[in-house]
C-alpha cells in the first residue's frame, strides 16, 4: 500500500520539486493543489467580502442610493454564490487536499491527475461566474435561484445563464474531488489506521465527501431542467403548463441543506484537531463526535423542507420536517459539549489557532440555538426571509465555518509553509474579527424580529431600522480590517516568520511527524499506526503507563530514491478549458458547443490514455 | 505575549460599553411598525408564545454553554511547567445524560410546535371573511368575492372577524406578510395558499412581500387596515358604491385623458375601463398610498409616478406613456377624486 501512485511511470522524485509557473500549472502534487485551492478560494473570499461591504454601505442608512436595485440584487446573489461555492467549499478543499494524505500517512491522493482536474474545473467555473460582471449580466436571481423568477419569461438576459452554467461547472469539480477523497480515505490509509483510528478531521472530511457526491446530483438535475427550460423552451418549471414551481425548491434544498453541512463539517473537523492539540488532551468522546458527524450528515438529507415552511406544504409535512430538524440539534449539541469537555482538565495554550476554535464554539452555539427557533414552523413563518435568518446562518457559516477555517490556517500554516504566522498579529486578527462579527450580525437578529426582510435594497426611515443597520455596517468594516491584518501577517511571515520545524505545537497526528513543508513524497517511510493520536503516542505514550509506540525507521537515501511519484500533466488544465469552451458556448453559439464538445472528448481521451500501456508491455 | 484573559475581559467590557451606549441612544425598541414580537392577531399570538418558549430554553442553554466555555478556559489555562494533563478519552454516563437532556428539551418545545402547526392550518370558520389576494410584480391585488369589492395595495379587515386570505400568484413566487398580524405565506404560481387569522386590535399595519421576486422586491409593500365595526361598514359602503363622477374642470379633463389613452388597457375603473394587468383604480382616491404602498398618495407623488413609473420604482411594469405636465396633473386630479 506504500506506493500507491507508483504504477504511473516516470516521476523521479526530484522532477516534481521544479519551480516556476509551468510547474504549478501541471502539478499533480496534492500539497501544491491544496495551496492553489487555498490561494484562489481566499481571493474569491475577498471578492465576496467586497460585495458584502458594498451591500452594507447601501443599507447603512434608510433610502440610500449608493447602488441601484438591480446592482444590489446582483450583489447579494453573487455574494451568496461566491461564499458558498467559491470561498468556503474550496477553502475546505484546500485542507482536504493538503491534509488528508498527510493525516492518513499516504504519499498523495488516489487519483492525483483527477485532483488537478477538479482544481482547474473549479477555477474555470469561478472565473466564468465572475466574468458575468464584465458583460453587465451578473446573476440576479439569488443564490437559491427560485423558479419561476429564473425562467426565461421573467429573466430575459444572460444573468441566470451565467449562474446556471457556472454552478454546473463547479458541480463537476466538487463531484470529482468527492469521489477522489472517498477512494483516498478508504484505500490509502497507512497500515494500522483502522476507521476508528482515523483523525476526526479525516472522519468529517469523509462524511463531507459522501454528502457532496450524494447532494450535488440533485442540483445538477434541477439545473439541467432549468437549462432546458431556458435554452430549448421545455416547460419543467412553467405553471401555465401544469408544472409546480416547488419542484425546483425541493430539488434545490435536497442539495442545499446537505450543502450547509458540507460547509460546516470541515470546520468541525478542524476544531476537533485544534482543541486536543492545545489542551494537550485527546478529544473527549471521540467516537461520539464521529458518530454525531455521521448522524448530522445522514439527517441532513431528511430536513430540506424546513427551508420551505412558508410555501404551504400542509401541517403533516410541516410537522415531520420540524421534528427531523430538531433531531439534528441533538448530535450538534453533543459535539459542542464534547469540545468543551476536551478543554476540561487540559493545559490550554491560547494560540491564535485555539482562539479561533474557541470563537467557533462560542459563535456556532449561537447560530445553532437560533436554528432551533426556526425549526419550529410557526416561529419560522415570522422569521424566514427576514434578517433574523441572515443573522442565524452567518453565525453558522461565518461564526462557524470561517472561524473554523481560520483556526485551520493558523494551525496548519507552519506545516504548509514551514514558517509560523505571527502570534501577536494573529490574536489581533482574532479579536477584531470576533468584535466586528458580533457587531455586524448580532443586531441583525433584532432587525429581523422587528420585521426587516432580506434582499431589500432600501428601506423607509420610519421603520426604525436605521441605527442598527449603521452599527452592522461599521462592524462589517471591522471584519474587513481583521482580514487585512491576516493578509499582512501572511505576507510578513513569508520570509521573516519563525521557522516552524516539523512539530511546533507538540501535536498529535501524523502530519506533524514529517518536515514542514513536507517533501514531495510526504513520508519517507510509511508509518504504522497504533492509535488516533499516533504521533502523541510515539512521543508521550498513552499517559496510562503504556510505553511510547515505535517511530518508523529512518529512511535511507536509497529508499527515498526508490519512491515513485506521479509526473506532472497538462491534460487536467486542458480538459477543464475544453469543458468551459463547450459550456460557455451555450451563451455564444451552438457551433462553439460542438467544437468545445469535440475538444472535451479529445482531452478526456488523452487524459485517460496518458499512461496507458498496451497489454503486452504491462508487467 | 499578552495575557489573553485580561485582553478578553477588557474587550468584553468595551463591547458591553459600546452596545450599552447604542441601546441607550435608540434602545431595542420592539414596538415598531413591522415588529413581529407584539402580535395583534390570534395567529401572531400563538406564534409568539412558541417563540418565547423556545427563546427561554435556548437562552438558558446559551448561558450555560458560554459561561462553561469561559470558565473552562480560565480555570484550565496553561501554567508554566504544568505537567501533561491526564489523557481522558470520554465519560459514557456524562455523554449519555446530556444527549438525553437535549432530547427532553426538544420534546418540550416540539409538542406545542406541532399543536400550533395543526391549529393554524385548520379550515376557516363559516363566518370568515374571504379575501382573494393576488401578488404580482410588484404590487398586490385584493378581491372580496362575498362583498364584490376589488381594490389594490390596501387590504381592509374588521376587528374580531376571522379572515381567510387565499393567495394567488400569476407570475413569480411572492410571500404575503403582515408582520404585526402573524407569519408569512408564499404566493406560489399554480397553487392557492391560505392564511387564516383574526385581527384583535384596530390599526394600520404594514405588509410586505417577503420572497425575493425581482428588481423591485423591496418596493412591493401594502397596507393592512383593521377597522372597528363602524369604520368597516363605512369602508365597505364606499367601496361598493360606483366611482364618483369628477366635478372640477381639471378632473373632468383627466377622465377624458384616461379613457382615451393606453391607461384603459391595464386598469379598471368601474364604468370607464376594464383593463386587468394593473391595479383596479375605481376608488383610488380613497387609498393612503400608491405604487405598492411606497409613497403617500398625494398629487405631487402621483404626477411623478405617472410621468416616469420606473424612476420611482425600478423595473415598474407600467410604461412611461410620455404624458406631459398638464396631462399628468389632470390625470392625478381625476384619480384622486375617485374617493
Amino acid at each position: 500500500m506504500a506506493t500507491q501512485a507508483a504504477f504511473m511511470p516516470g516521476g523521479a522524485t526530484k522532477e516534481a520539486v521544479a519551480t516556476g509557473v509551468w510547474s504549478w500549472i501541471t502539478t499533480v502534487d496534492h500539497k501544491r493543489i491544496g495551496i492553489l485551492y487555498g490561494v484562489s478560494a481566499f481571493i474569491f473570499f475577498l471578492i465576496g467580502g467586497i460585495e458584502a461591504l458594498i451591500m452594507r454601505l447601501q443599507l447603512a442608512r434608510p433610502d440610500n442610493d449608493l447602488v441601484s436595485a438591480q446592482t444590489f440584487n446582483e450583489l447579494f446573489t453573487m455574494h451568496g454564490t461566491t461564499m458558498v461555492f467559491l470561498a468556503i467549499m474550496p477553502l475546505s478543499a484546500a485542507f482536504f487536499n493538503f491534509m488528508i494524505p498527510l493525516q492518513i500517512g499516504a504519499r498523495d491522493v488516489a487519483f492525483p491527475r483527477l485532483n488537478a482536474l477538479s482544481y482547474w474545473i473549479f477555477i474555470a467555473g469561478g472565473l466564468f461566474l465572475n466574468s458575468s460582471f464584465l458583460f453587465g449580466a451578473a446573476p440576479d436571481g439569488g443564490w437559491f435561484g427560485y423558479t419561476t423568477l429564473t425562467t426565461r419569461q421573467f429573466s430575459q438576459g444572460a444573468n441566470i445563464d451565467f449562474w446556471m452554467l457556472g454552478l454546473q461547472i463547479l458541480g463537476i469539480a466538487s463531484m470529482l474531488a468527492g469521489f477522489n477523497f472517498i477512494v483516498t480515505i478508504v484505500n490509502m490509509r497507512a497500515p494500522g489506521m483502522t476507521l476508528m483510528r482515523m483523525p476526526v478531521f479525516i472522519w468529517m472530511s469523509l462524511v463531507v465527501q459522501f454528502l457532496v457526491v450524494l447532494a450535488f446530483p440533485a442540483i445538477t438535475v434541477a439545473l439541467i431542467l432549468l437549462m432546458f427550460d431556458r435554452f430549448f423552451g421545455t416547460l419543467f418549471y412553467a405553471p401555465a403548463a401544469g408544472a409546480d414551481p416547488l419542484l425546483w425548491q425541493h430539488l434545490f434544498w435536497i442539495f442545499g441543506h446537505p450543502e450547509v453541512y458540507i460547509l460546516i463539517l470541515p470546520a468541525m473537523g478542524i476544531v476537533s484537531e485544534v482543541l486536543p492539540t492545545f489542551a494537550r488532551k485527546p478529544l473527549f468522546g471521540a467516537p461520539v463526535v464521529i458518530y454525531s458527524g455521521i448522524m448530522i450528515g445522514f439527517f441532513g438529507f431528511g430536513v430540506w423542507s424546513h427551508h420551505m415552511f412558508s410555501v404551504g406544504m400542509g401541517p403533516v409535512a410541516d410537522a415531520v420536517f420540524s421534528i427531523a430538524t430538531m433531531l439534528i440539534a441533538v448530535p450538534t449539541g453533543v459535539k459542542i459539549l464534547n469540545w468543551i469537555s476536551t478543554l476540561w482538565g487540559g493545559s490550554i495554550r491560547f494560540t491564535s489557532a485555539l482562539l479561533f476554535s474557541l470563537g467557533f464554539i462560542a459563535m456556532f452555539t449561537m447560530g445553532g440555538l437560533s436554528g432551533v427557533m426556526h425549526a419550529s414552523p410557526p416561529v419560522d413563518l415570522q422569521q424566514t426571509d427576514t434578517y433574523f435568518v441572515v443573522a442565524h446562518f452567518h453565525y453558522v457559516l461565518f461564526g462557524g465555518s470561517i472561524f473554523g477555517l481560520f483556526s485551520g490556517f493558523y494551525y496548519w500554516w507552519p506545516k504548509m509553509t514551514g514558517r509560523l504566522l505571527d502570534e501577536r498579529l494573529g490574536k489581533l486578527h482574532f479579536w477584531l474579527m470576533l468584535i466586528g462579527f458580533n457587531m455586524t450580525f448580532f443586531p441583525q437578529h433584532y432587525l429581523g424580529l422587528i420585521g426587516m426582510p432580506r434582499r431589500i435594497y432600501t428601506y423607509a426611515a420610519d421603520l426604525n431600522w436605521g441605527f442598527w443597520n449603521m452599527v452592522s455596517t461599521i462592524g462589517s468594516f471591522i471584519i474587513a480590517l481583521s482580514i487585512l491584518v491576516f493578509i499582512v501577517n501572511a505576507l510578513k511571515t513569508r520570509r521573516s516568520g519563525q521557522v516552524a520545524g516539523p512539530d511546533p505545537w507538540d501535536a498529535r497526528t501524523l502530519e506533524w511527524a514529517i518536515p514542514s513543508p513536507p517533501p514531495i513524497y510526504n513520508f519517507a517511510t510509511i508509518p504504522t499506526v497504533h492509535g488516533r493520536d499516533e504521533l502523541w503516542l510515539q512521543k508521550h505514550g498513552d499517559g496510562h503507563g503504556g510505553a511510547p509506540t515505535p517511530k518508523p525507521a529512518p529512511a535511507t537515501a536509497k529508499d527515498i530514491a526508490a519512491i515513485h511519484m506521479p509526473p506532472p500533466s497538462y491534460w487536467p488544465i486542458l480538459l477543464a478549458l475544453a469543458l468551459t469552451v463547450m459550456l460557455s458556448g451555450l451563451l455564444i453559439s451552438y457551433y462553439q458547443v460542438i467544437i468545445g464538445g469535440l475538444l472535451t472528448v479529445y482531452c478526456m481521451f488523452k487524459f485517460a490514455l496518458e499512461y496507458h500501456r498496451p497489454a503486452q508491455e504491462a508487467h | 505575549m499578552t495575557n489573553p484573559a485580561r485582553l478578553a475581559l477588557s474587550l468584553l467590557l468595551l463591547a458591553v460599553l459600546v452596545g450599552g451606549t447604542g441601546c441607550g441612544l435608540v434602545g431595542w425598541d420592539w414596538d415598531t411598525k413591522m415588529t413581529t414580537v407584539i402580535p395583534k392577531s390570534d395567529f401572531g399570538r400563538m406564534t409568539h408564545d412558541i417563540f418565547m418558549l423556545i427563546s427561554w430554553w435556548t437562552l438558558g442553554i446559551f448561558i450555560v454553554v458560554e459561561a462553561g466555555l469561559l470558565y473552562v478556559c480560565w480555570r484550565f489555562r496553561d501554567r508554566p511547567g504544568a505537567p501533561i494533563p491526564k489523557q481522558v478519552h470520554g465519560h459514557t454516563v456524562l455523554e449519555l445524560s446530556w444527549t438525553i437532556a437535549f432530547a427532553v428539551i426538544l420534546v418540550i418545545i416540539g409538542i406545542p410546535t406541532i399543536r400550533v402547526i395543526f391549529k393554524t392550518q385548520e379550515a376557516p370558520a363559516a363566518t370568515a371573511l374571504h379575501i382573494d389576494v393576488t401578488g404580482k410584480q410588484w404590487w398586490w391585488d385584493f378581491r372580496y368575492p362575498g362583498l364584490k369589492i376589488h381594490t389594490a395595495n390596501e387590504v381592509h379587515m374588521v376587528v374580531g372577524q376571522t379572515v381567510a386570505f387565499h393567495l394567488h400568484g400569476p407570475d413569480v413566487i411572492h410571500s404575503f406578510w403582515i408582520p404585526q398580524l402573524g407569519g408569512k405565506r408564499d404566493v406560489v404560481p399554480g397553487r392557492v395558499n391560505r392564511i387564516i387569522l383574526t385581527p384583535e386590535t384596530p390599526g394600520e399595519y404594514i405588509g410586505q412581500c417577503a420572497e425575493y421576486c425581482g428588481v423591485s422586491h423591496a418596493n412591493m409593500r401594502f397596507r393592512a387596515i383593521v377597522h372597528d365595526k363602524a369604520g368597516w361598514e363605512k369602508w365597505v359602503a364606499s367601496q361598493q358604491a360606483p366611482p364618483l363622477e369628477p366635478k372640477d374642470e381639471l378632473a373632468v379633463k383627466g377622465k377624458e385623458i384616461f379613457s382615451q389613452s393606453a391607461c384603459v388597457g391595464c386598469h379598471t375603473i368601474a364604468g370607464v375601463s376594464a383593463g386587468v394587468l394593473g391595479p383596479n383604480l375605481s376608488h383610488f382616491g380613497s387609498r393612503g398610498t400608491l405604487a405598492g404602498a411606497i409613497l403617500p398618495n398625494t398629487p405631487a407623488n402621483l404626477t411623478k409616478w405617472i410621468e416616469n413609473p420606473a424612476h420611482v420604482k425600478p423595473g415598474a411594469l407600467m410604461p412611461n406613456l410620455g404624458m406631459r405636465d398638464e396631462q399628468t396633473k389632470a390625470l392625478a386630479a381625476y384619480l384622486l377624486s375617485l374617493k
